[in-house]
């Protein structure tokens, strides 16, 4: 497995706080746009392609 | 059984004959606080006057959750052994999504501790051990059905208008605590408003007497089934007495959810039976806000007047005795001429510091357990859903995160090599030693350890030499073969050095009077 699963950051609660925050006053297409532009980051700074497919494999299960 | 109140003797006070002489300090409420409050300022040799209202303790188990910090705040007010003895210990909570378990949590997964990770014990009990622990002590004057009704607070006191059952009467005092609860009438007096958030949501609060072997542990549940699509809570306390806190949704009618024929239905559905009494029963919203500034001139703000939270996290109670702990030696030292208004400048940054890391807390849980239509629910439904398939997420679960003391922004000298939880600002932890507890030992004024080595000549507060074991090591020296600590008479560590230097010990003693 090279995806991670376990616990991997600590700052959890504030990151939640801060995402709930980004989206808020946002249309539901705005919030869909900022999600996929979020995910598109987030896969580029992963930068491992076998990681990113165990992503989206336990993502839709 | 359902607790027997007793109500307190209502002596008519002197000042109803002739006006008193002015007090050093006057506390406005006989709740948890104002009378730890009180305790507290005893063990410094201040006299304090106590008012209330009212004449019984509180209606309700209100505040059950009491926490570590808060036990080691009542062992030093003399009456741990006491709460110990009565409440319900526990450490370990476990958070389930419809039947599953999710999460669970251990608050204390360490031994050497004095004061477990928790205790339930109703707010009435704590009250009643409190108020027989006050009146064993001369310096307090504890007066029941004394209301007051007007402040008018000027540079050097203020003096408040009081009513009791056989008239009106005065009090002049130099300092004015405020320890009248999240509606204070203090607060309303001086014309100062809350800010912060309030959330839309309301939660119906019971609690029910019946024989169950429920375990001691923190129960609780999003969306089960015995209360489809909303979250509850489950808390064990002393007499058969278990609380349950049910997510009743903003168009609830408060009045009507309290009505017995509403909730007793709903209660079955939770416990599975109808063999229960209903003890008591309360509808509440949640809040997170805060007075802007806690100390206006000669009138201080402590516990819910300052401040208040959503209940999931224990902090409204816990944070108010940790305001205690931290405004009880600075007010005695500005009383008795050792330190000058900028200490108690400094009990508003830590204690405002300290409330703004519970308002935050407790808002990330309120926001989790009640989220927003749309994308916040999408979010918390989808972490709910993976806590399910993996370890991260269950740790995202946010059912509540429980009262811990912060650690204050202080500039002391620090030590990287030291470990990182015996921080400056930090509570010093415990550590069990021959003959008792290291926080027994660091008396109530400011304290220098000393760990493998001997304090420099000349310093100028006692100094306290602990032996080398493996609890003070793990947590006082970590990879260093000494140490010494400055400490607060909080218990707060103040600085600490690997090498003692009589100067920058002297430094630092300076600046703790001085509220740095």
């Amino acid at each position: 497995m090279s995806l991670t699963t376990t616990p991997n950051l600590p700052e959890h609660d504030t990151f939640y706080a801060e995402l709930l925050a980004a989206h808020r006053g946002l249309t539901e297409a705005e919030s869909h746009a900022l999600n996929a532009r979020l995910v598109l980051i987030l896969a580029n700074h992963v930068g491992d392609i076998e990681a990113l497919r165990e992503a989206l494999t336990l993502a839709k299960s | 059984m359902a607790y027997d109140y007793q109500p307190f003797d209502y002596v008519p006070p002197p000042g109803l004959n002739a006006p008193e002489a002015k007090k050093p300090v006057v506390i406005v409420g006989a709740g948890p606080i104002g009378l730890a409050m009180a305790i507290e300022l005893s063990r410094h040799g201040v006299a304090s006057v106590v008012l209330d209202d009212n004449n019984v303790v509180s209606v309700g188990s209100r505040a059950i959750c009491w926490s570590k910090r808060s036990l080691e705040i009542f062992d030093r007010l003399g009456i741990a052994e006491k709460a110990l003895e009565k409440g319900v210990t526990w450490q370990v909570g476990r958070t389930f999504h419809r039947n599953q378990e999710v999460f669970n949590f251990d608050l204390l997964p360490e031994a050497g501790h004095k004061m477990p990770a928790f205790i339930n014990l109703q707010q009435y009990y704590v009250e009643q051990f409190l108020v027989e622990r006050a009146q064993e002590i001369p310096l307090i004057d504890l007066r029941f059905k004394n209301k007051v009704v007007a402040i008018d607070p000027g540079p050097s006191g203020a003096i408040l208008d009081i009513e009791t059952p056989d008239g009106p009467y005065a009090l002049e005092a130099s300092y004015v605590l405020a320890c009248d609860g999240a509606r204070s009438p203090v607060r309303s007096m001086l014309g100062l408003e809350f800010e912060g958030e309030v959330f839309e949501e309301r939660f119906l609060i019971a609690d029910i007497e019946m024989e169950a072997d429920f375990p001691s542990e923190r129960h609780f549940w999003f969306e089960p089934e015995f209360h489809a699509g909303q979250s509850a809570l489950l808390h064990k306390q002393p007499d058969n007495i278990y609380r349950i806190d049910l997510q009743l949704g903003w168009d609830a009618n408060p009045e009507q959810e309290m009505q017995p024929e509403v909730v007793i239905p709903r209660i079955m559905k939770v416990v599975g039976h109808d063999d229960f009494r209903l003890d008591w029963v309360s509808v509440y919203t949640f809040q997170c806000r805060r007075l802007a500034e806690f100390v206006h001139g000669p009138v201080i703000f402590v516990g819910d007047s300052a401040h208040v939270v959503s209940p999931f996290g224990a902090r409204g109670g816990n944070g108010g005795l940790q305001d205690v702990d931290n405004l009880g030696w600075k007010l005695a030292a500005v009383l008795e001429g050792r330190a000058g208004d900028r200490l108690l400048a400094s009990y508003n940054r830590e204690r405002g510091f300290g409330a703004d890391e519970n308002i935050a807390n407790s808002a990330r849980a309120t926001k989790f357990m009640t989220p927003g239509e749309g994308i916040e629910r999408m979010f918390r439904d989808q972490v709910l859903h993976l806590a399910g398939k993996t370890s991260f997420a269950r740790g995202w679960v946010n059912s509540g995160r429980l009262s811990r003391p912060c650690t204050y922004p202080v500039a002391g000298p620090d030590d990287p090599q030291l470990p990182v939880e015996a921080r400056p600002g930090a509570v010093a932890p415990d550590a069990p030693l021959s003959d008792g507890w290291l926080l027994n030992q660091l008396g109530g004024d400011a304290v220098l350890v000393t760990l493998g080595l001997a304090a420099p000549d000349g310093v100028a507060c006692r100094v306290l030499d602990l032996p080398a074991t493996s609890e003070t090591r793990q947590r006082y020296l970590g990879r260093a073969e000494q140490a010494c600590y400055l400490i607060r008479p909080d218990q707060v560590i103040a600085a600490r050095w690997v090498d003692a230097d009589a100067a920058a010990i002297a430094d630092a003693l300076r600046a703790l009077w001085k509220g740095g």
